[in-house]
């Protein structure tokens, strides 16, 4: 795995990742995920749902961006598409964002691209792009689907940590499967790429958000 | 080093190596015009720093364009207070929520922060100044000067005397430190005396500035010194 993309999956990397927890806040406040031993079955489901969707769009860019395509607007509209909940629409466009503010401080970052994608990319499309192969790109968004909330988990019910941190490295063999996946789709046009879904997550979405304007909550998603 | 190599008054080294001094801000470059002001206001929980977020409102809310972000740990709460006082249209307030780090929002990873400030600019586009209120944290939370141009620390005598001398970065590197609700000192039997002194020994040269929104509503010393840095 390249230098960019381990630091692109980065818990300390400020690209506004640390204010959400992926459904996790929800699932908790619902007494979904209580202890440690609720987590491994909530991961394991984002990870081969939202965990599969994001490492295949990253994969995808990764390799449209190494044949200088410039038409971000349709892989924009195709994620899109397959993320009918409108809050993690907006969960997903506002780390996009902070990842571009913060790839516009680097050299490295190819600029003409930053303004190709506009200010409110997908988290995973800029993470592809910057990413650079497609295969570290796919692994860095399979790895952060489940990282996030992981640490959402330890945050917010007070999980032991390095059991929390044994319970993702568990699912390592899961996480490169899936990154091997995306990896294998990533030649595809973006309009054929695979829509795996999850209307659980798309509903604890859409509830946290809810729940977000009426009492507490302290994840933004 | 030579004999006549002496420390008198009026011979200062551009450099002070000894770690255990504050230096000044190293980063003295406020913005031009193109773009507000941005203060910090940070402090451990309940020093009172929403309600002086609400007294600058006040004081300075009529003569400059301002706008707040809030970063409290209960998502909307400070927003909330600040409509509730009525001192600021609500569309002038901006939450941010920091999943559970509210040092985090304003020190490792502030686009969130970064990201409202945008919005408010772009809302009001004459805006000269926003103030970003951090979350309540511990004495070692300080704000990114990615994020800030000035930050004040708000501590108050009510959480013990021993607090300046404990320093930490929020109490010795802020350019500004505020020790609040001094109307509470004969009550929490704290010594403003010992405060003062200890504040001022750990910060240096920095401005401190003892204050009660009780008997000051309008935080009249806070405004002033924001008042300077806007000409």
């Amino acid at each position: 795995m390249n230098v960019m993309a381990l630091l692109l999956a980065d818990s300390r990397f400020p690209g506004g990742g640390h204010a959400h927890s992926g459904g996790l806040e929800e699932a908790a406040a619902r007494g979904l995920v209580r202890t440690e031993d609720d987590l491994p079955a909530f991961l394991r489901h984002r990870l081969r749902t939202a965990g599969t969707l994001a490492a295949v769009f990253a994969a995808a860019s990764a390799h449209l961006a190494g044949q200088g395509f410039t038409e971000w607007s349709t892989v924009d509209d195709e994620l899109d598409a397959r993320t009918p909940s409108a809050a993690q629409r907006a969960a997903s466009r506002a780390q996009g964002k902070a990842t571009a503010r913060a790839a516009g401080q680097m050299a490295t970052c190819p600029a003409q691209v930053l303004l190709g994608i506009g200010r409110r990319p997908h988290h995973a499309v800029i993470l592809g792009i910057l990413a650079g192969a497609p295969a570290d790109a796919a692994l860095a968004a399979a790895y952060l689907a489940i990282s996030g909330p992981a640490s959402a988990a330890v945050r917010l019910l007070g999980l032991d940590p390095l059991r929390v941190n044994a319970i993702v490295a568990a699912l390592g063999d899961e996480v490169t499967a899936v990154a091997a996946a995306a990896t294998a789709t990533a030649h595809l046009d973006p309009a054929d790429l695979p829509a795996p879904s999850s209307p659980g997550l798309d509903l604890l979405a859409e509830e946290h958000d809810r729940h977000h304007r009426e009492e507490v909550r302290l994840f933004v998603s | 080093m030579s004999a006549d190599h002496n420390h008198e008054p009026d011979h200062v080294h551009p450099i002070n190596f000894d770690p255990t001094v504050p230096d000044p801000d190293p980063h003295p470059g406020l913005p031009g015009g193109d773009r507000p002001l941005r203060i910090g206001i940070g402090g451990p929980v309940g020093s009172g720093k929403t309600a002086l977020v609400a007294a600058l409102c006040r004081a300075l809310g009529q003569e400059v364009e301002l706008a707040v972000v809030t970063n409290d740990i209960y998502t909307t709460e400070d927003a909330d207070f600040l409509r509730r006082a009525g001192v600021l249209d609500p569309a002038r307030i901006e939450a941010v929520q920091t999943g559970c780090c509210p040092h985090t929002a304003i020190r490792d990873d502030i686009t969130a922060n970064l990201d409202a400030v945008d919005t408010l600019a772009e809302r009001f586009p004459a805006l000269r100044l926003v103030i970003i209120e951090s979350g309540g944290d511990n004495l070692t939370a300080v704000f990114s000067r990615g994020l800030v141009d000035r930050q004040i620390f708000v501590v108050d005598v009510a959480g013990g005397d021993k607090v300046p001398r404990k320093g930490g970065p929020g109490v010795t590197t802020a350019d500004l430190l505020v020790i609040n609700k001094t109307d509470l000192a004969p009550q929490v039997g704290a010594d403003l005396t010992v405060m003062a002194g200890d504040a001022h020994r750990v910060r240096g040269g920095l401005p401190v500035v003892q204050q009660s929104l009780v008997d000051t509503p309008d935080a009249p010393e806070v405004a002033d010194w924001v008042r300077k840095l806007m000409v």
